[in-house]
């Protein structure tokens, strides 16, 4: 039998004196607030997460998939031996804990790990990267009225991602360790008060069931796995879909689970970098041939990829559920209010006309 | 595990230029690091990313043979800014090449069966490599009759012209070249598009014979139904595709048709497998 996860009692009165003593070994990485918005950051001295938000505006990935990353350096000067051969940038990710990350963005890293993490190569930026963060959850009890976790895999209090899961009470924190990784943590800032058993547990149950009730939205996905791609494909509602869309890409730099990236050269003098920038699949550049060739060079055919490659085509490769967490982001930041979950309904329920 | 972004460091030792028009080259990479040719193993029908500091990088079909030992050769059509930095290179310059990346064409399932290849224009280079490998002393016996229908628009853009010359004085392969248009009156060999020149001169397909194709997709399109017509089955014909790439190993997000991405699940995908997937290639 699996042994009890017990649940840890924090003093919200030493809350910042334990963070102080975490910050020796870890880099801390905290929700603050920004103008209107909360934003992940690094907390400096004296700084600590301010946890009154709903959902920070951007999620966690860059942490992990930075917006551009440098993955090699090189040298043009003809008088060097290594002239015109790359080489590997000293990589070194330091250690760090994140506080207050949303169950759902944490989730989102698992669904990702599938593409970057394979059996016949690994990427090492990405894994080394997501290997050096511990996740600290705080579980939601407001959502937004745009949160659709709990029919996207994942919810309110949900755990897996998570290192630790982190709920809220009066004047304490009740903490879980999900991993070994978070047992760690909590060892490391003696964080080792067990409250009684079974009580904590029954509270945050009820809790757990308040707050996925309170999220009233959702996707439709059942049917997604046994429709024909090609049906799907073909559908007359990708023209309606697509209409309004600017292909600002926005969707796709917001999205948790969103990972498409490009590989450039910048060169300056004789010295230059080979580096990985966030993409998207919403702009004709993405797929355009150097022969002029584009096969998706039309807007309704991006649009079209975007939506089949989170609710079909990840469906189908990894058997892993939709490619969304239900976030809820891409809805909230579209200008044009095209929404997933509307998408979602129509593929779901589509039967092609026989 | 080893960074697979990073190339192996390489010297150009010879450039050939094949086209009358001058816009493809055939470059020949030794390693640098003598261990590293060790660790490029590949088969016919995969491709690699050529890659030039400070340019990018371009994926490329390889066009040597796994037979021909000690250097490895790219056929490069001169078309976007890496292509045209790398056709201004010279002789012991040094460059990248990172692979090998892809699908192999079938041998497992080839070997033993007659074969048929079609090819137009350019897209001759894996093929190449293909022949030269089944035409090697040690693999011709594992395969029946081998058919070449090698079209190009005109002699001069002909690839690998003496070596096709080579084998077409060979008994054991059966060559049928072809042009689209010529005005040369000593033109030995056949005028007319590869789909006409495949229906008359490609056996009937049976369950002991694969095509495989390559070609521009207008070639394809007219050759596809010559092959249906001649009893292929969708699982017998096989095709290598070409999309947009960058990573050249599935992650990068951008090659997909449908879930299949064309640079790790292909490029070799055969016209069954293709009949279920969106047409964005």
């Amino acid at each position: 039998m699996a042994p009890v996860m017990k649940f840890i009692r924090i003093d919200k009165e030493n809350w910042e004196r334990d963070l102080q003593k975490l910050r020796r070994s870890f880099r801390l990485i905290g929700p603050v607030k920004a103008d209107q918005d909360c934003l992940f950051k690094t907390l400096g001295e004296g700084e600590f997460p301010d946890f009154n938000f709903l959902n920070t505006r951007l999620s966690l990935k860059s942490l992990v998939l930075p917006q551009s990353e440098n993955m090699f350096e090189y040298s043009l000067d003809q008088s060097r031996e290594d002239c015109h051969i790359l080489k590997e940038v000293k990589r070194n990710p330091t250690q760090c804990v994140v506080f207050g990350i949303r169950p759902c963005d944490a989730f989102a890293f698992l669904l990702v790990k599938p593409n970057f993490d394979t059996p016949e190569h690994e990427d090492p930026y990405w894994k080394q990267a997501y290997g050096a963060i511990t996740l600290v959850g705080l579980a939601c009890d407001t959502p937004c009225s745009t949160c659709f976790c709990t029919s996207a895999g994942c919810g309110p209090y949900h755990e897996e991602g998570l290192d630790v899961l982190l709920v809220p009470a009066d004047d304490h924190y009740l903490a879980k360790a999900i991993t070994e990784k978070g047992k760690h943590l909590l060892k490391a800032v003696d964080w080792d008060t067990e409250t009684a058993p079974g009580v904590a547990e029954k509270e945050i149950e009820a809790r757990r069931l308040a707050a996925e009730k309170r999220i009233t939205s959702f996707i439709s996905t059942d049917h997604l796995k046994e429709k024909v791609t090609i049906d799907l494909y073909d559908a007359p509602f990708w023209e309606d879909v697509a209409f309004s869309c600017i292909n600002c890409g926005i969707c796709t730099y917001v999205c948790p689970t969103c990972w498409c990236f490009d590989i450039q050269d910048e060169t300056r003098g004789k010295s230059g970098r080979r580096m990985r920038n966030w993409d998207s699949c919403m702009y004709p550049l993405f797929t355009l041939h150097a022969s002029g060739h584009n096969p998706r060079g039309m807007k309704i055919q991006r649009v079209r990829q975007r939506f089949m490659h989170k609710l079909k085509y990840y469906v189908d490769k990894y058997n892993n559920g939709i490619q969304c967490v239900g976030c809820g982001r891409c809805i909230r930041l579209c200008p044009v209010n095209i929404d997933i979950r509307r998408v979602g309904e129509l593929m779901n329920n589509y039967k092609p006309i026989a | 595990m080893k960074n697979p972004y990073l190339p192996y460091p390489v010297r150009i030792d010879e450039i050939v230029t094949e086209t009358e028009d001058k816009n493809l080259r055939t470059f020949k990479f030794v390693f640098l690091n003598p261990g590293d040719q060790k660790e490029f193993v590949y088969q016919a029908g995969q491709f690699a990313e050529l890659s030039i500091a400070g340019k990018g990088e371009i994926p490329i079909g390889i066009a040597s043979s796994p037979t021909e030992k000690g250097f490895l050769s790219f056929t490069v059509n001169r078309v976007g800014q890496v292509t045209t930095h790398l056709h201004s290179m010279k002789v012991n310059d040094t460059m990248g090449v990172r692979g090998p990346l892809g699908n192999a064409y079938p041998w497992e399932i080839l070997e033993g069966k007659n074969i048929v290849i079609i090819g137009g224009g350019f897209a001759f280079t894996t093929l190449r490599s293909s022949i030269v490998y089944m035409l090697d002393p040690k693999n011709r016996s594992k395969f029946k009759d081998i058919h070449v229908i090698y079209g190009a628009r005109t002699p001069g853009m002909l690839l690998y012209r003496n070596e096709v010359a080579q084998w077409e004085k060979r008994k054991d392969i059966h060559m049928h070249i072809t042009v689209d248009v010529t005005d040369d009156p000593d033109w030995a060999y056949n005028v007319g598009f590869v789909p006409t020149i495949t229906e008359q001169k490609a056996p009937a397909g049976d369950d002991d014979t694969y095509a495989i194709v390559c070609g521009p997709p207008i070639m394809i399109k007219f050759t596809q139904p010559i092959l249906d017509d001649l009893g292929y089955a969708q699982d017998h014909i096989i095709m290598s595709l070409e999309n947009r790439m960058k990573c050249g190993i599935g992650m990068c997000g951008r090659c997909n048709i449908g879930k299949e991405f064309v640079c790790k699940d292909g490029p070799v995908f055969t016209l069954a497998q293709l009949t279920d997937l969106p047409k964005e290639y």
